[in-house]
C-alpha cells in the first residue's frame, strides 16, 4: 500500500451546502495527484461509517458528503472531513483496474469525428490513432447513471462541445468535450463531440455491478 | 392481485418513494417526493413504512380505478376530488370499495399531489429505490410517467383489518408564492437573490426550475464540476438562476449561490410554472429547527 502523502500546503476549503451537505475542496485544478487525494479521502470518509451519511461523492477535486441532517451533526462531519483531509491517506493505487472498451469509430456511430478530423487538421484515421493511443483515468462520475469524465485528451483533437447540444445521442456513443472524453450510458440531449459507439454498457441495472466503471479506473479504448 | 387501473394518466403522474439514495458517486440522480413532507403524510395515514411508494400527481390530477377494496389518502397540493362522484376529502384516510374511481377536478393551488395506497404502490426496486427518474427511464413504472391503460401493483395491506378515517394537518401552502429559505454558499450571489423575487419559469421540470427575475451578476467562472445537492441554486453565467430539484444531475459546473433548506423543500415541490418565489437566508440553526417542526408535525399526523 502507498501513501499519497501530506498535503498541508494545498488549499483547503469546507463548502456548506445547504443543510444536509457539506464539501471539501482539495485544490482548484484537474490534477490527477489532486483527484486521487479525493477518492482516497472518500474512501476513508466510507469507512467512518458515520450514522446518517447517504452518498459520498468524490469528483475532480472535492468530496462532497450528502447526510440526513436529523441524524449527521453537520460541524462534527465538517471537522472529520477537516481532519481526514490533513492526514496521510492510504491510495487506493493498488485497487486500479483498466478496463478496454471496444469502440466503433465513424460513420454512424460516430458522426462527429470529420469535424474533429477537420478541427485537429488531420485524417480520421489519425484522430482515432490519437484518441484509441492513450490510456485515460476516471476523474470522477456524473451527469447521468455510469457515467464516466475520462481524461486527458491529447490536445490536437481535444475539441470542445457543441455550441447547441442534440437532442439524442445514441446510447453507447463515446465523445470528445475538449480534454475530456465520455461514454453516454443512455439515449439522452447530449453536447459532446461523437466520434464512435461501443457495445459496452457504462450502466445497465439488471447486472450485478451494474455499473462499468468506478472513480480511479483506468479506461483504454480499443478500435474495432 | 390488488392493483389500480389508471383510466386517465394526468398531466404527469409517477411512481415516488423517498429517494435513490447511495449511488451519487455512480451518477445517479436521487430523485424520489420533490415534497417529502406531503409524501409521508399521505404514507402515515395509511400507518404505510415512510418508504412505501406513492404516486405523485402534478398540475392536472389522474382518474384511477380501485381494482378491489383498498384505503387510501390523497396530500400535498390542493385538489377537488371526487370517489364515484362524491365529493372526497383531501389529507384524509378513505376506504375505497373494489371497483371505485377517483377523479382528480380542479386544481386550486399547489403543485404536487400525492396519492398513498394502503400497501404503497408496489413497482420493482431499481438500485433500491422505486422512484421513477423519466430522463434515464429508471425505476417507477416502467422508468416513465403513467398512461391510461398501465396497472400499478399495490403491496400487501398493512392495516388488518382498521376501519375508519383519519385526518392530518396538511403543509401549510401560500397559493402561487414560496418564501423559501436557504444557507448562502456564495454571499455576494445569496445576497442578490434576496433582493427581489423570482417567478417559476415554464421550462421547469423534477430536474430543476428555471427562476425568471433580473439577472443575477454572476462574474463568470471556471468552476470544475462539484457533486451538488437538491434545493442548490445555481447561477450560470446568464445571471437566470435554476433552483435543482430531485432529477437534478448530480454534478453541476456552475457557481452556486445557496442552498434551501431541508424543511422548506416540500414547499419548492409545491411550486407551479408563473408562480413566486422569496428568498430568505438563514443559519443551520434555524435550519434544523424548522426541520424537527416539519418533523413534529408529522409525528402528531
Amino acid at each position: 500500500m502507498s501513501f499519497t502523502g501530506r498535503r498541508d500546503a494545498s488549499p483547503r476549503q469546507i463548502w456548506t451546502l445547504g443543510d444536509a451537505c457539506v464539501s471539501v475542496h482539495l485544490g482548484n485544478q484537474i490534477d490527477p495527484a489532486i483527484n486521487e487525494r479525493c477518492i482516497a479521502l472518500a474512501d476513508a470518509v466510507e469507512r467512518l461509517a458515520v450514522p446518517g451519511v447517504r452518498d459520498v461523492v468524490p469528483t475532480y477535486n472535492a468530496v462532497t458528503v450528502h447526510f440526513d441532517p436529523l441524524v449527521t451533526d453537520n460541524a462534527q462531519l465538517a471537522q472529520a472531513l477537516e481532519r481526514l483531509a490533513a492526514s496521510d491517506l492510504p491510495s487506493a493505487v493498488s485497487a486500479t483496474r483498466t478496463v478496454e472498451v471496444p469502440v466503433e469509430y465513424g460513420g454512424a456511430s460516430g458522426p462527429d469525428l470529420g469535424a474533429v478530423a477537420e478541427f485537429a487538421e488531420c485524417s480520421e484515421q489519425d484522430v482515432v490513432r490519437l484518441h484509441a493511443g492513450r490510456s485515460y483515468r476516471v476523474y470522477m462520475l456524473g451527469f447521468l447513471p455510469g457515467f464516466a469524465y475520462m481524461g486527458s485528451v491529447d490536445p490536437q483533437i481535444a475539441m470542445p462541445r457543441l455550441d447547441t447540444p442534440r437532442l439524442r445521442v445514441a446510447a453507447g456513443s463515446v465523445g470528445i468535450a475538449a480534454a475530456q472524453t465520455g461514454i453516454y450510458p443512455c439515449d439522452t440531449p447530449g453536447g459532446w463531440r461523437i466520434i464512435g459507439r461501443t457495445s459496452t454498457k457504462v450502466f445497465d441495472a439488471t447486472r450485478p455491478e451494474p455499473f462499468l466503471l468506478r472513480a480511479g479506473d483506468v479506461v483504454t479504448f480499443v478500435p474495432v | 392481485m390488488a392493483g389500480l387501473s389508471i383510466l386517465r394518466p394526468g398531466m404527469f403522474t409517477t411512481v415516488q418513494d423517498l429517494g435513490r439514495w447511495g449511488f451519487q458517486s455512480r451518477g445517479v440522480p436521487v430523485s424520489g417526493a420533490l415534497d417529502w413532507f406531503s409524501h409521508r403524510l399521505a404514507n402515515g395515514l395509511l400507518r404505510n413504512d415512510p418508504r412505501l411508494a406513492t404516486l405523485e400527481v402534478t398540475l392536472m390530477g389522474p382518474q384511477i380505478q380501485f381494482d378491489s377494496a383498498r384505503a387510501f389518502a390523497v396530500t400535498g397540493a390542493v385538489f377537488d376530488l371526487t370517489l364515484d362522484d362524491v365529493p372526497v376529502d383531501m389529507n384524509m384516510t378513505i376506504e375505497a370499495p373494489p371497483g371505485a374511481v377517483l377523479k382528480f377536478g380542479s386544481r386550486r393551488y399547489g403543485a404536487r399531489a400525492y396519492i398513498a395506497v394502503d400497501g404503497g404502490a408496489d413497482v420493482p426496486q431499481v438500485l433500491g429505490s422505486r422512484s421513477t427518474h423519466a430522463l434515464t427511464g429508471m425505476g417507477g413504472h416502467e422508468g416513465r410517467s403513467l398512461r391510461a391503460g398501465d396497472t400499478i401493483q399495490l403491496g400487501v395491506s398493512g392495516r388488518q383489518g382498521a376501519k375508519g378515517t383519519t385526518a392530518a394537518r396538511p403543509l401549510p401552502l401560500t397559493p402561487s408564492h414560496a418564501r423559501l429559505r436557504m444557507i448562502a454558499a456564495d454571499q455576494r450571489l445569496a445576497a442578490q437573490l434576496t433582493e427581489q423575487q423570482f417567478r417559476v419559469s415554464t421550462r421547469s421540470d423534477r430536474m430543476g426550475y428555471r427562476l425568471e427575475g433580473a439577472a443575477i451578476d454572476a462574474a463568470p467562472s471556471e468552476m470544475v464540476s462539484v457533486a451538488i445537492p437538491t434545493g442548490a441554486i445555481q447561477v450560470p453565467p446568464t445571471g437566470q438562476p435554476i433552483l435543482l430539484m430531485n432529477d437534478h444531475a448530480t454534478t453541476g459546473g456552475y457557481a452556486i449561490a445557496g442552498t434551501v433548506i431541508t424543511a422548506d423543500l416540500p414547499l419548492a415541490g409545491q411550486l407551479a410554472p408563473g408562480d413566486s418565489i422569496a428568498f430568505e437566508a438563514c443559519s443551520i440553526e434555524t435550519a434544523l429547527a424548522e426541520l424537527r417542526q416539519r418533523e413534529a408535525a408529522l409525528g402528531a399526523g
